[in-house]
């Protein structure tokens, strides 16, 4: 890989962040508005609960991370994005650029993008609702880290279905989220769920993050076995959504769609 | 000792669901040469071009660049290569500098500052840096894809009807540029439009196009005179008509073969 075409990659990305407060204000403005949400409602289910159960790292907790997968995942589409609407793609493909290059272009992107939020969530959560993530130290970081593959695969595997549907796909990417968050036990133990809705939930990553979370939380040593399995099989998807990317760059290159690609000519 | 060619495309065949949209296509393009890729609207150009930019991959044949299969090693057949296409202008959003910053770091220019620096002066684009691309004239966008397609002082350069839609004068510039690049032997231009006048001013060599087939090859001014028609314009008609008439021809006998 070349380093010099992947800062090419990361370089238009950053340019088109500095030049559009647009393009910067939703880095930050959802997240806000989510721990915000989230923050009131734990504070008030605390005031109202007399279980003793403190409802702040449970839900706040939860959606901050369930919101940096998210974040991670949009880095990596809305980069890609860039590139549909501006019908960039044959400059790019064209010039000596290979796909993991191109990849590793929007990773770095989506890298940068999600820790602006990240940052933002952590910020926000601590000093007004008193979310205390930084007492977990450096044993936050592997949760994070699946959370952030996940997220990275995800995002490959989206922008690889606008590569194939086109543009007009666009609509199918962004509730993939919202779609796996019933199976994922964001907020509940995935021992609630029926049989079926359980086996979904053995092969998403983010279950066996969020169970492990909420072990931590509860005092319990972090169960990191079970982290293990989540992080083997967010590695795993990350190498599935690379090889379907690479697959239907393929297919359009054999069928010149590269060339020519754009919600008329890609149906 | 004959010079190795820049490019040398051989029976390249490209066919979309039972179309085939180049047929058999053989040619070269030498050191210092431009060569002419002409025809009728939906011809095979463009497909030709882009099987040789690799992001169209062909049926079968085989494309080298400097010697180079461009199936086989892709990045290092295109890192000598670049292109400016009238429909594929640079992103908008981007500013002059930084388009041209972006592709420079694309095709891995160095020193790139100064590239940069002196394509802004070479195309008069220093007072539009800090324009986006978007809101520049046509002819602007021109003179801007033009000198991202010199950033790497390429060795074979591909431009796809870079003239059209621009002014007389500024398609003189341009002309005169490109000329410029090829008469120092460096490159070699595979050139294709539609107007016949440009063709001959600039064109060694041009190849006729015509249903995926070339049809008619050879020096521009040296043609009109073998085929007898007063200008490459006539024989740019009279070779669309034939093969016209040609098709025709066949639907015709193909017709009264299924009746009998």
């Amino acid at each position: 890989m070349n380093g010099s075409r992947i800062a090419a990659i990361v370089m238009r990305q950053a340019y088109l962040l500095r030049g559009s407060p647009q393009r910067v204000l939703p880095l930050i403005a959802w997240v806000v508005i989510d721990i915000l949400l989230w923050g009131f409602i734990t504070r008030y289910l605390n005031q109202v609960s007399n279980a003793g159960f403190d409802f702040v790292p449970a839900l706040l907790g939860a959606v901050l991370l369930w919101d940096f997968l998210s974040r991670v995942m949009q880095g990596v589409t809305m980069a890609f994005f860039e590139d549909v609407w501006s019908r960039n793609f044959l400059n790019f493909f064209a010039a000596p650029l290979r796909i993991s290059e191109y990849l590793a272009g929007l990773v770095v992107t989506a890298i940068a993008t999600s820790l602006v939020g990240l940052v933002a969530m952590l910020a926000l959560s601590t000093l007004v609702f008193g979310l205390e993530f930084a007492t977990y130290g450096p044993a936050l970081a592997p949760f994070l880290l699946v959370l952030f593959v996940t997220g990275i695969a995800l995002g490959v595997a989206g922008a690889a279905i606008v590569l194939r549907l086109g543009p007009s796909a666009e609509w199918l990417i962004w509730p993939i989220p919202t779609l796996l968050s019933p199976f994922a036990g964001v907020f509940y133990p995935v021992s609630v769920l029926p049989a079926w809705m359980q086996a979904v939930s053995r092969v998403l990553p983010p279950s066996y993050v969020f169970e492990g979370m909420r072990a931590v939380v509860g005092g319990k040593p972090a169960p990191w076995d079970q982290l293990a399995v989540g992080a083997g099989l967010s590695v795993i998807y990350l190498g599935l959504a690379c090889w379907l990317f690479a697959r239907i760059y393929r297919h359009a290159l054999r069928n010149g769609l590269i060339a020519r690609y754009s919600a008329e000519s890609v149906s | 000792m004959p010079v190795a060619p820049i490019l040398s495309v051989s029976n390249l065949c490209k066919t979309f669901t039972g179309l085939r949209a180049v047929d058999d296509v053989s040619f070269t393009v030498a050191p210092g040469e431009i060569v002419g890729l002409v025809g009728p609207n939906g011809a095979g150009k463009t497909t030709t071009i882009n099987a040789v930019l690799g992001v169209l991959e062909p049926t079968s044949g085989r494309i080298e660049i400097e010697g180079v299969d461009l199936a086989r090693d892709r990045t290092r057949a295109l890192s000598r290569t670049n292109f400016a296409a009238v429909y594929a202008p640079l992103p908008g959003n981007l500013t002059v500098e930084q388009n041209l910053k972006v592709f420079g770091r694309l095709y891995d220019v160095r020193p790139l500052g100064e590239r940069v620096e002196q394509l802004l002066v070479d195309y008069d684009l220093l007072k539009y840096r800090r324009t986006k691309a978007g809101v520049l004239s046509s002819g602007e966008q021109t003179r801007l894809s033009i000198a991202k397609a010199k950033l790497n002082r390429p060795r074979l350069l591909l431009l796809d009807e870079p003239t059209a839609s621009i002014d007389p004068s500024t398609a003189r510039e341009i002309r005169a540029g490109v000329s410029a690049v090829v008469d120092s032997g460096h490159a070699g231009v595979l050139w294709t439009s539609h107007n016949m006048y440009e063709v001959e001013a600039v064109c060694d060599r041009v190849l006729f196009l015509s249903q995926g087939r070339i049809v008619v090859e050879g020096d521009p001014r040296r043609l009109v005179e073998e085929h007898g028609v007063a200008s490459l314009d006539d024989l740019f008609v009279k070779v669309a008509h034939a093969r016209l008439h040609d098709d025709q021809s066949e639907r015709a006998a193909r017709a009264a073969e299924m009746r009998a």
